[in-house]
């Protein structure tokens, strides 16, 4: 299996070995090693969740920097929904577009479009016979990666349809190869401005394997403070948005699933939310829906860790943004009614990847099981995350699976020592 | 050979939102254990119904999971009211639930038909004003087919 790629790390120096980002990691992916933490690269979701609990701003997201992309090439910018809701008093979209390309870009690409062409393809999908209810979005790639680890049942109900980052990407370069023939399709730089570090993996990991449309992925608050001080307001801006309400709901949880006029629907966010929903799923806990939007990040992209702003200021702004336009600004043909290109569905099935089996064996993982179990109930059940796991059960499973010793339990080593301690004087 | 594992678990009939807590704990456990995903699908689905049937009807009751190299076996022991006539509690949309049960959407008369249809095998022992048993197996090799899409049908 190919290794996936990252987009946390960690700065060393700075790793105190603290428990904070330990105790909320929601795949249990980080130990505490030699001082500091480690992250067990195939469990980990890159959901961002440890860089936003960090107190010592040790973990961090690793984004491309603009500077590093070559400016001969033909530079586009995809800005996802939430960035308009990081400006403020920002009256029109617009001036943040002629920004982009007044700091150097040479097109600009809205995610928000490609977002709307995505509503309109799952309404249609969601019309179709056969199809395993409920539907999940496919566009937060920490849930998708996740459903992938966890959820072998639900593999098959994420909608198998490019999320609006990849159309965007896609139909940037298209346009951008129709309008300026001389260009060779190298030469083009797609950007996607990020809120969050699983958007950087995703295009680092391709979709499905494939090679993503996307070629850069820039963080949000890198390209805010280079914005500011170019956004003149005195100035009229030459570029014109084209999205509609739709697209830009996106930005924060609800707005993909509201777009599709199905009230059967349930719009979740923040990691543990997630799981706790999915694992609610996969038992068959709510028949009557069909369609399920899940964020990573609390209040969907506006809460993404690569963003400036408050995630409900962003999103109360951007309400107001969207207040005056169109529903949407890009339908599909008329008399293509029903139907989606072949080439934005995924290339092949979402695979189940299970990670954290015991054994290939089953007698052999069975008694592995036992053997945590019996030193699970001997441990003191306070999850202190002192001995570098998560929980006491985590523990024993890295001391009968991964060789740690059980001297690392601070509480057991207590006890030892007192009885060591005891003894000659009680004879 | 190996010892059966023995996974306990107290269902609590006070606290309504835990209840399917032992199942998604029971789930975690198999795909750790790296059981096909059928087969721990037909498990959660056959236990969650039946630790909701607990709390639902029975204030709670206990759970105890037996994994073997052949099977998985569910006993659920409540001490609730007992089932008076099982081949009607049996029928597909009988439910004795109260309404307010039926306002968070249980209570579509799908649970025991359910468990009875995800497991190979199913044994009731229940006395009135005493308590019911549920015993459930699914083997581990012979899995039975379960028509996908209809098992979300509701409960």
């Amino acid at each position: 299996m190919k290794q996936y790629k990252h987009s946390v790390s960690l700065d060393l120096e700075k790793c105190k070995g603290c428990t904070n980002c330990l105790k909320r990691c929601p795949t249990e992916a980080i130990r505490i090693r030699d001082g500091h933490a480690v992250i067990n690269s195939d469990v980990c979701i890159d959901c961002g969740e440890c860089i936003r609990r960090c107190p010592y701003q040790a973990k961090k997201a690793n984004f491309d920097h603009f500077e590093d992309i070559d400016d001969k090439r033909y530079r586009i910018a995809l800005p996802a929904p939430s960035f308009y809701g990081q400006f403020v008093d920002l009256d029109d979209v617009d001036y943040v577009l002629q920004g982009l390309l007044d700091i150097g870009f040479d097109d600009v690409f809205e995610v928000a479009r490609a977002a709307e062409i995505i509503t309109e393809y799952t309404r249609r999908y969601m019309r179709e016979e056969n199809i395993g209810y409920p539907v999940i979005n496919s566009a937060c790639p920490a849930v998708v990666r996740l459903i992938t680890l966890r959820f072998p049942y639900l593999c098959d109900h994420v909608i198998p349809m490019m999320p609006p980052i990849e159309l965007a990407g896609k139909i940037a370069r298209e346009e951008a190869l129709k309008k300026h023939p001389e260009l060779k399709p190298e030469d083009v730089a797609v950007v996607f401005i990020s809120p969050c570090p699983a958007k950087a993996s995703y295009v680092k990991n391709g979709f499905l394997g494939e090679k993503s449309h996307v070629d850069y992925v820039v963080s949000m608050s890198d390209i805010y403070f280079k914005l500011i001080s170019v956004m003149k307001k005195n100035v009229a801006p030459k570029a014109v948005s084209q999205s509609g309400m739709i697209g830009m709901s996106w930005a924060s949880t609800g707005g993909e699933a509201s777009a599709l006029f199905n009230d059967k629907y349930l719009a979740a966010d923040g990691i543990e939310n997630v799981i706790h929903v999915l694992d609610e799923i996969e038992t068959g806990h709510f028949p009557m829906l069909q369609f399920v939007e899940l964020n990573a990040c609390p209040g969907g992209c506006v809460g993404g860790v690569a963003t400036v702003e408050n995630p409900y200021i962003a999103r109360v702004r951007l309400q107001a943004l969207r207040r005056y336009l169109p529903v949407s600004q890009n339908r599909l043909e008329k008399d293509d009614s029903e139907g989606y290109p072949e080439e934005i569905l995924f290339p092949k099935d979402l695979e189940y990847r299970p990670v954290g089996k015991f054994d290939e064996d089953l007698t052999t993982a069975m008694q592995k099981m036992s053997e945590i179990e019996g030193l699970a109930a001997s441990l003191p059940a306070l999850d202190c995350g002192s001995c570098g796991a998560p929980t006491c059960r985590a523990f024993a499973e890295d001391v009968v699976l991964g060789g740690r010793s059980i001297d690392e339990c601070i509480v057991y080593m207590r006890e030892r020592i007192q009885t060591l301690v005891k003894c000659p004087g009680e004879e | 050979m190996a010892e059966a594992l023995r996974f306990h678990y107290e269902v609590d009939g006070d606290n309504f939102t835990s209840a399917g807590a032992a199942s998604v704990e029971v789930k975690r456990k198999l795909r750790q254990l790296g059981f096909d995903a059928e087969l721990i699908r037909r498990v959660s689905i056959a236990m969650y119904e039946g630790e909701i049937n607990m709390v639902v009807h029975a204030r709670g009751g206990s759970a105890d999971v037996y994994v073997d190299k052949d099977c998985v076996t569910i006993i659920l022991a409540d001490r609730g009211p007992g089932i008076p006539d099982i081949d009607l509690a049996m029928q597909e949309g009988y439910s004795t639930a109260p309404d307010n049960i039926r306002a968070l959407g249980f209570g579509a008369g799908m649970g025991l038909p359910n468990m009875k249809r995800y497991t190979d095998e199913m044994k009731i022992e229940t006395v009135l004003k005493q308590g019911t048993t549920v015993t459930m197996k699914v083997y581990i090799n012979h899995t039975k087919q379960t028509e996908k899409g209809t098992s979300e049908e509701g409960k």
